[in-house]
């Protein structure tokens, strides 16, 4: 066990599996010498060669693309897009190509790709940089959409992407890489995709986050619990699919749910959690379904982002709503 | 003012409009041009060029007669195209990696794939891309496949393969920045890939000159620091001949290379309802049949007597043959399970599609 960042975690998940498997590659803008903006794959290019690790002409569709072809031809790619919001320039590439390769080729072609890009907000970045386009990727048949939020996660959960033979969107938290540290085994161990964590247990309601605000739910709880109020705190881990059965459970036992995102409210991973209750489990419930979600305006310029971005704070005043329904 | 300029952007534009040397073996008259390639083929490999050729247009009027007949599905007329398709995948070796767009389809079947599983393809039906070629399904978004050309070759490069990745595009197709950043990343990295632009004259209904400024698409590549060459694309020997040095070169360790070939569609864009005479004059068109890749390698062939009009006559009954036999083949597949396509969505299906494929395995055994 060693005390690491959810970036060291991360970069420990690479150095791991480039050891592992000779055939896995990771490649992207400057993730070479300079080990990526972020120092995420600081010295693995140094450890394991130019041949491995290696950076990429300034074009996010060029890099998908050479991931694709990649796949085809016996690697598995671990390509890095530097902000998710480049990840636009590429939507082809991933929905439209790298998604689709197991269902037109019968599994006969596949991309077992691991695409890994930071997003998330509150750390004043440029425009661009910040954004929460999970909703975006979620609609994706083919395609994993995993979202780590703390560094044991992270470093199991990335684990099982790169062994998972289909692609998966692998998305890093911006403001989790270096503020959070956590006790993580040295040796390789994996997370399972498709199953979400119960964080914490209780009885008064479920609420269910996702990324950072798996921290801020739990905060949020930590509160709660003062005014006498025991929340069950769920973390979805991997967003698409979203593994509804763990919900389900939960809500059997609280009868109250809150589904918490950082993303804008319209047609996204809230709404998803909130239909699935809705069709399967809507019994459960003795209150509405409580949303705390960002506003659906453009992910806003840095200066407004920390009244934009919802917190604790809100977390708690959505909670107590519900809890007096 | 009337300072003089500190730079001639006039001249500069001026240079960049002089025209490629454009590669011909024989011309449109069969008047040989370049005797010593000329002189380098056998008897027999004149008559397999032709033989290829006339196959490819009995394959293009053949499929073109079942759409009519409403047997098909999606499929793009290649009549015209013959030299250049037939000619660059000859030149090909079972090993190299085609990543086709959706007029290739001769070339697919050239590399491996059946004309069964070409039809299945046109049908919408998974068993056309089951094919053991080494190629991918032709390619519909313009431009993808030129990425993924990049990331092929690399993964050939790799391997250390003795091959290299083969792609086409239209003239339309070069306007496509995904096409760029597919060159330029296999110049980066000096990848064995061949780039091919096969230029028909129009994307749809643009013309070539509406999609860019570039005097020639040769051009395209030298921004990515690669060879790039026109040729004839109605001279198949010159086709052949210019793709042939290419995989050799690119073979070399010597990176990627582009061909621009100039052709004509003589027909639709597409089986699904386009009108030429929207938009392309018969007087314009005229010029191109005259230029049929067909006609002068008949000449050529039949001033040798190595050709007769009744052996080619018998040879497109033969080929017709063999595709109203494919298609039959195609008629006889079961139709595709809903059930089937979910499980082919992931490796590990996802709780939704456990729950969706159950549903449909029961819908589908009634």
């Amino acid at each position: 066990m060693t005390k690491k960042s959810y970036i060291q975690a991360i970069t420990d998940a690479l150095d791991i599996m480039l050891k592992e498997d000779p055939k896995t590659l990771i490649f992207g803008e400057d993730v070479g010498k300079n080990g990526g903006v972020f120092r995420t794959t600081q010295g693995l290019q140094e450890k394991y060669g130019e041949d491995r690790v290696f950076d990429t002409p300034l074009a996010e569709s060029g890099i998908m693309g050479l991931a694709i072809g990649l796949g085809l031809t016996g690697w598995r790619p671990i390509p890095e897009i530097q902000f998710m919001g480049f990840t636009f320039e590429a939507v082809d590439s991933i929905a439209g190509q790298m998604a689709r390769m197991r269902f037109r080729f019968n599994g006969k072609k596949t991309s077992p790709i691991t695409i890994r890009t930071p997003y998330g907000g509150g750390t004043h970045t440029a425009e661009m940089h910040s954004d929460n386009l999970e909703n975006f990727f979620t609609g994706i048949p083919g395609l994993r959409v995993v979202m780590p939020s703390n560094p044991y996660d992270a470093k199991g959960l990335l684990i099982s992407s790169i062994e998972n033979n289909d692609p998966v969107l692998f998305l890093e938290n911006l403001k989790l890489y270096r503020s959070v540290k956590d006790d993580i085994p040295d040796e390789k161990y994996t997370v399972p995709l498709d199953k979400a964590n119960v964080v914490q247990e209780g009885n008064d309601i479920t609420i269910v986050a996702y990324g950072a605000q798996v921290q801020e739910a739990q905060k949020a709880a930590e509160e709660l619990a003062k005014d006498n109020i025991s929340c069950e705190v769920i973390d979805l881990r991997t967003v698409s699919p979203i593994d509804t059965e763990t919900i389900f459970k939960s809500i059997e036992k609280t009868h109250k749910v809150v589904i918490v995102q950082e993303a804008q409210k319209m047609a996204g991973v809230g709404a998803q959690v909130a239909s699935a209750i809705a069709e399967d489990a809507i019994l459960s419930l003795d209150a509405p379904v409580g949303r705390v979600a960002a506003p659906d305006s453009v992910y806003p310029f840095a200066q407004a982002e920390e009244v934009w971005i919802p917190r604790k704070a809100e977390i708690v005043e959505k909670v107590k709503e519900i809890i007096n329904y | 003012m009337a300072s003089k300029s500190i730079v001639d952007f006039a001249k500069i534009k001026e240079d960049l409009s002089d025209l490629p040397k454009q590669i011909q073996v024989v011309d449109e008259n069969a008047k040989i041009i370049d005797q010593d390639v000329f002189k380098s083929f056998s008897d027999d490999q004149l008559v397999e060029f032709m033989k290829k050729m006339v196959w490819e247009r009995a394959l293009h009027e053949q499929t073109m007669n079942f759409s009519r007949q409403g047997r098909m599905g999606f499929y793009a007329p290649t009549a015209g195209e013959e030299a250049t398709e037939m000619g660059t995948v000859m030149a090909m070796e079972k090993q190299d990696y085609l990543l086709p767009a959706y007029r290739d389809i001769p070339q697919l079947i050239q590399h491996g794939a059946t004309v069964t599983e070409a039809y299945w393809w046109s049908r919408g039906h998974v068993r056309g891309n089951e094919f053991s070629a080494r190629a991918l399904m032709p390619q519909i978004i313009i431009g993808a496949a030129y990425l993924e050309t990049a990331g092929v070759a690399m993964g050939l490069k790799k391997n250390g393969e003795d091959a290299i990745a083969f792609t086409y595009t239209g003239d339309g197709g070069t306007s496509q920045g995904d096409s760029y950043e597919g060159m330029n990343f296999a110049g980066a990295y000096q990848l064995p890939a061949l780039f091919i632009v096969q230029n028909n004259g129009y994307a749809i209904s643009t013309p070539r000159k509406k999609q860019t400024a570039a005097v020639a698409l040769t051009q395209k590549a030298i921004a990515a620091g690669i060879p790039s060459v026109q040729v004839d694309g109605m001279d198949i020997l010159a086709c052949y001949s210019v793709a042939k040095a290419a995989r050799e070169y690119i073979l070399a360790g010597n990176g990627p290379v582009m061909i621009e070939t100039l052709t004509n569609r003589y027909g639709a864009h597409s089986s699904a309802g386009d009108d030429p005479s929207r938009y392309r004059t018969k007087e314009e068109q005229q010029p191109w049949l005259d230029r049929d890749p067909l006609i002068r390698m008949r000449k050529i062939l039949t001033d040798k007597n190595l050709w007769s009009q009744e052996q080619e006559d018998k040879l497109v009954e033969e080929y017709k043959n063999s595709f109203k036999e494919a298609i039959k083949e195609a008629d006889a597949v079961e139709p595709e399970k809903v059930s089937d396509m979910l499980k082919r969505t992931f490796e590990v299906p996802t709780p939704e599609l456990k729950a969706e494929i159950a549903e449909f395995e029961e819908k589908e055994s009634k």
